[in-house]
């Protein structure tokens, strides 16, 4: 067992666990965090993409204690004072989502590429969103939220 | 729960690494772990000791030393792709590493993970082959040639850590890779370089072990076109198979994907 202390969405927090944690079980388990959700367990469908250090990572593909000291923001840490961020605006205006399992990681993902400016057009888009797996086939309203916030957001 | 119990250290330099690593020959280095976490998810791996190396500034940075660009081991697929360095000087590798997995493992996966673990299918040592990298370890110099051994095996030790590998600047260089639509390893790519030593050409994922191909390098180095190569057929004996293409196919992808890094080396 070992002590783990970092800031989570604002706040910092800290938790007495197994060195064998992984972050996502940290921020579901020991927080109760559970907007970050686990789709797969083989690295693959994004669903846990949270930041860490304002990138995304697949929070299944990090132990908790890689991310001692360390920033990590969750789809918990999104909104500002009750206010939707604009890519949850967006996803909620397009219908970007049919079962909303995935829509944690894609709206994390979706973040991340429009703060580095790689939202340019919807295969931009489509390319960034490799890594994360919608089981509903709901692309093509997922590309337009992510196209219609990257606009919004002047990336 | 779902990896076996392990013990886990962050190491304070480069030196208390290699002590941890020399006291514990079962330990493993964890630097991204976008190849090894998932593996120890599955449980196919059971280190006792996870020596975290990640955070080292000994295994970071870019830098140029005359004709070459040295890049630092724990460098991620995304700081590779972001560089303004490699992008001016060897486009090819930042063109390479952003199209290594997706953008959330490119933002952990590190250059020496990749290289040290020597997937038969991964993109960098094609690269590090193509282009005659010199791998620079706790201890030595490894030329290309000598470090990638076979398949997940490479010549370095049990307590020996890759710092760096130095690249040289070629003349023009692509690399064309024909991705698998799932995993986005390559099912064949081929790097391609011309550099002041002559030309050479790297294919991955077609065998066991990424390999040159010197029947191609000769005509390339006689006449560098997409042409030059296009009656080269390597032999399907010993080439990867398995559900996602025979031997037969992958023989026929290495000319195809060997012809589109000429042509692109080109543009």
């Amino acid at each position: 067992m070992t002590t783990v202390t970092m800031t989570v969405n604002g706040k910092t927090v800290s938790g007495e666990i197994e060195e064998r944690t992984l972050l996502v079980h940290f921020l579901r388990e020991t927080l109760k965090l559970t907007g970050t959700h686990i789709g797969c367990d083989t690295s693959q469908c994004g669903a846990c993409v949270v930041h860490v250090d304002d990138k995304a990572v697949k929070s299944c593909t990090m132990f908790a204690v890689q991310a001692q000291g360390r920033k990590v923001t969750t789809i918990e840490g999104l909104a500002e004072q009750g206010a939707l961020h604009p890519v949850q605006s967006a996803f909620r205006e397009h219908h970007g989502l049919q079962c909303g399992f995935c829509t944690p990681g894609m709206i994390m993902t979706a973040v991340d590429m429009i703060s580095r400016g790689a939202a340019t057009d919807r295969a931009s888009i489509r390319r960034e969103l490799e890594g994360n797996i919608c089981r509903c086939t709901g692309y093509h309203n997922i590309v337009s939220a992510i196209e219609a916030a990257a606009k919004e957001m002047g990336a | 729960m779902i990896t076996y119990p392990f013990s886990y250290q962050r190491a304070a330099s480069l030196a208390d690494a290699e002590a941890l690593l020399g006291a514990n020959p079962d330990a493993k280095l964890l630097a991204g772990g976008q190849t090894l976490i998932p593996t120890m998810k599955q449980r196919l791996a059971n280190p006792p000791l996870l020596i975290d190396i990640s955070g080292l500034a000994e295994l970071s940075g870019v830098r140029r030393e005359g004709e070459r660009l040295v890049l630092g081991a724990a460098l991620t697929h995304a700081q590779v792709a972001q560089s303004t360095e490699v992008r001016t000087l060897i486009p090819a590798l930042a063109e390479l590493a952003s199209h290594i997995g997706d953008p959330a493992v490119r933002h952990l996966g590190t250059l020496g993970g990749s290289v040290a673990n020597n997937d038969p299918a991964a993109d960098y040592p094609a690269a590090v082959l193509g282009l005659n990298a010199t791998l620079i370890t706790t201890r030595r110099e490894i030329p290309a040639d000598k470090f990638f051994t076979g398949m997940f095996e490479t010549a370095l030790e049990s307590d020996e850590i890759l710092r760096a590998i130095a690249f040289p600047i070629p003349r023009r260089a692509a690399y064309a890779k024909f991705a698998n639509p799932a995993s986005r390893y390559a099912m064949v790519g081929v790097f391609v370089a011309q550099t002041t030593q002559g030309v050479r050409v790297a294919v991955t994922g077609a065998a066991p072990c990424v390999r040159r191909i010197t029947d191609m390098e000769k005509a390339l180095e006689a006449s560098f076109d997409s042409e030059s190569i296009a009656h080269i057929q390597i032999a399907a004996d010993g080439l990867n198979e398995d559900l996602h293409g025979s031997a037969q196919y992958r023989a026929h992808l290495v000319t195809v994907m060997a012809k589109r890094a000429v042509t692109a080396a080109l543009a």
